[in-house]
């Protein structure tokens, strides 16, 4: 199972600040623990918000209304994420624990979401779910 | 199973491999190891409940370890001092107690090479592997090799046994022997991967607790060992498979061929990891091994649109290179595919024709179901169905048989 680790945004982060080196470097040192335990999968740190666009659509069916960044709600905004492929949740949140604090000044925060599985989402779990009601239509058929 | 002792079992599988490779290293024995592991987790479980998860779980497990199994060297110190007095013998345990924070990948690295050492039998080394690199218990090892647990146990056991009356070292192999002895360690990972891909019994195709495993294992070797493109090779090819695991069977269990596939659903993210993979391989320039050639062959599908559109061409080359460098049956039938894909599918039946001729490869359900193929494409129905019956009847994969009976079934509508 998939998980990914999302860093929230924070006022350095959002204001171009870098991390200062002793964080960027425990990063790295937790990134090549999750290399060498063989559960990452990718990892990738995001521009401010400055350099972003936020697409919406407040009319149900008409056009989408865009916006340039900078976007104000700081914790709303993700800095960075890493996605690990674990072998249950509890490993996941393990790992989310042991990340290091990406502020360190009080803002750090990380969220932890599961992925779906394409078999969750795809069409393919519909038609086995129509295969299924197809399938219990005509054994009741049968019976009767 | 309470929260907390799933928790607790969680951190315990994700150091349970580092544990017992610092422990191995201490106690020159991997089934002590492996005890004074379990020991520790017995130990977390009484303990964590009450006090609350350490900072550093990992470090308390470790001390926890490595206490009890100072104090077992103590004691058979002593009682070696005895018999060392008595007869002279070298003794039995190193006598440095490293400093377990460092030297963590190279412990583990010596782990993997012992677990896929030669000495033990092919089975054994992927049973064992599981076991102590992947913190399965033995039960889960049984279910997905559909085998009974005492007979896994047992298998252990006895790989733990001839390790030590072996006395193989926990070393890390040097010069020629390290190409040999990391081969073993390929082809253990290799053979964990493919059990899971291609289920030789049962009735399921896929058995993905193997495949992520030998996956995961093959991303940590990478990591591990950089400078080895071999070990690039397979942790390519083993993201490329990866990409179409979810597409080979449908959702009512059945096997999807490649060529009827969605490669649409393909797993990108796999595929894009093999890809780099590759390149990282590549890159260090040395000549193409087994794994790399095969790795190569799965990024032309994954970079093709469809089956038409691969470069069949070339995957006969890379076949062909592989035939080279490790001559064997199963290989020439796919160069056989493939030469038939890019040449013609008499040119290919002429391959197959040979594999037949010389029976290497009796018994084997691919053969008859590809020439089975290749009959149909050349127009000849009737000895078409013929080999997909005889491939049906060969194959010892429930599902496999279902798809060549359905073949064989087609034939007769031309």
């Amino acid at each position: 199972m998939k998980f990914m680790m999302i860093v929230k945004g924070t006022t350095d982060s959002e204001a171009g600040v870098l991390p200062a080196p002793e964080l960027i470097e425990a990063m790295q040192r937790y990134n090549e623990e999750l290399a060498r335990a063989g559960v990452l999968l990718a990892a990738d740190g995001l521009q401010a918000s400055a350099n972003g666009i936020r697409i919406s659509y407040p009319e149900p069916g008409g056009k989408p209304k865009v916006v340039d960044g900078p976007f104000t709600e700081t914790k709303e905004i993700i800095a960075g994420y890493t996605l690990i492929e674990v072998k249950s949740r509890e490993e996941a949140i393990q790992w989310a624990m042991r990340m290091p604090d990406p502020h360190g000044g009080g803002q750090g925060q990380i969220e932890l979401r599961q992925v779906f599985e394409p078999e969750e989402l795809t069409p393919d779990a519909e038609w086995r779910q129509r295969e299924n009601e197809l399938r219990r239509q005509v054994e009741s058929q049968r019976r009767g | 199973m309470s929260e907390v002792r799933r928790t607790i079992e969680a951190v315990w599988s994700m150091e349970a491999p580092k544990l017992i490779a610092a422990l191995t290293r201490l106690t020159r024995d991997v089934g002590i190891a492996e005890d004074l592991a379990q020991d520790a987790l017995v130990a977390a479980l009484e303990k964590w409940p009450q006090t609350g998860l350490p900072d550093n779980p990992g470090a308390w497990l470790m001390t926890t370890a490595r206490r009890r199994g100072i104090d077992l060297i103590r004691r058979s110190r002593l009682r070696e001092r005895k018999y060392e007095q008595l007869a002279g013998h070298t003794p039995l345990y190193a006598e440095d107690e490293p400093d377990l924070g460092e030297g963590v990948g190279d412990d583990l690295l010596r782990l993997i090479f012992l677990t896929c050492h030669p000495v033990l039998a092919q089975e054994s080394r992927v049973a064992l592997t599981l076991r102590l690199l992947c913190g399965l218990t033995t039960e889960q090892i049984a279910r997905s090799y559909l085998a009974a647990e005492p007979a896994i146990a047992q298998r252990i056991v006895r790989a733990k046994r001839t390790l030590a009356a072996k006395q193989v070292a926990f070393e890390l192999p040097e010069g020629r022997q390290l190409q040999e002895r990391l081969s073993a360690v390929l082809e253990a990972l290799y053979l964990m991967f493919n059990e899971g891909y291609a289920a030789t019994s049962g009735d399921d195709l896929l058995r993905p607790l193997l495949c992520r495993e030998a996956l995961r294992l093959s991303r940590v070797l990478a990591e591990l060992m950089p400078g080895e493109p071999e070990v690039h090779g397979l942790a390519a090819l083993l993201e490329l498979q990866s990409s179409r695991l979810r597409q080979r069977v449908a959702p009512d269990g059945r096997l999807v061929r490649l060529r009827d596939q969605n490669r649409a659903r393909w797993d990108r993210l796999h595929m894009r990891r093999g890809l780099a993979a590759l390149e990282r391989g590549r890159s260090l320039g040395r000549r193409y091994g087994p794994y790399l050639l095969q790795a190569a062959i799965a990024a032309c599908h994954a970079e093709a649109p469809s089956e038409a559109e691969t470069d069949w061409v070339r995957i006969s080359a890379l076949y062909e290179a592989l035939m080279q460098g490790q001559p064997s049956p199963v290989v020439e039938l796919n160069r056989a595919v493939a030469v038939a894909m890019a040449f013609g599918p008499a040119i290919g039946l002429a391959i197959a024709d040979e594999l037949e001729r010389r029976g290497e490869l009796a018994g084997y359900h691919l053969l008859p179901s590809v020439r089975g193929e290749l009959l149909q494409r050349l127009g000849r129905p009737a000895e078409a169905r013929a080999e997909f019956e005889r491939a049906a009847g060969l194959a010892r994969n429930a599902r496999e048989r279902e798809l060549l009976l359905e073949q064989a079934a087609a034939c007769e509508a031309i």
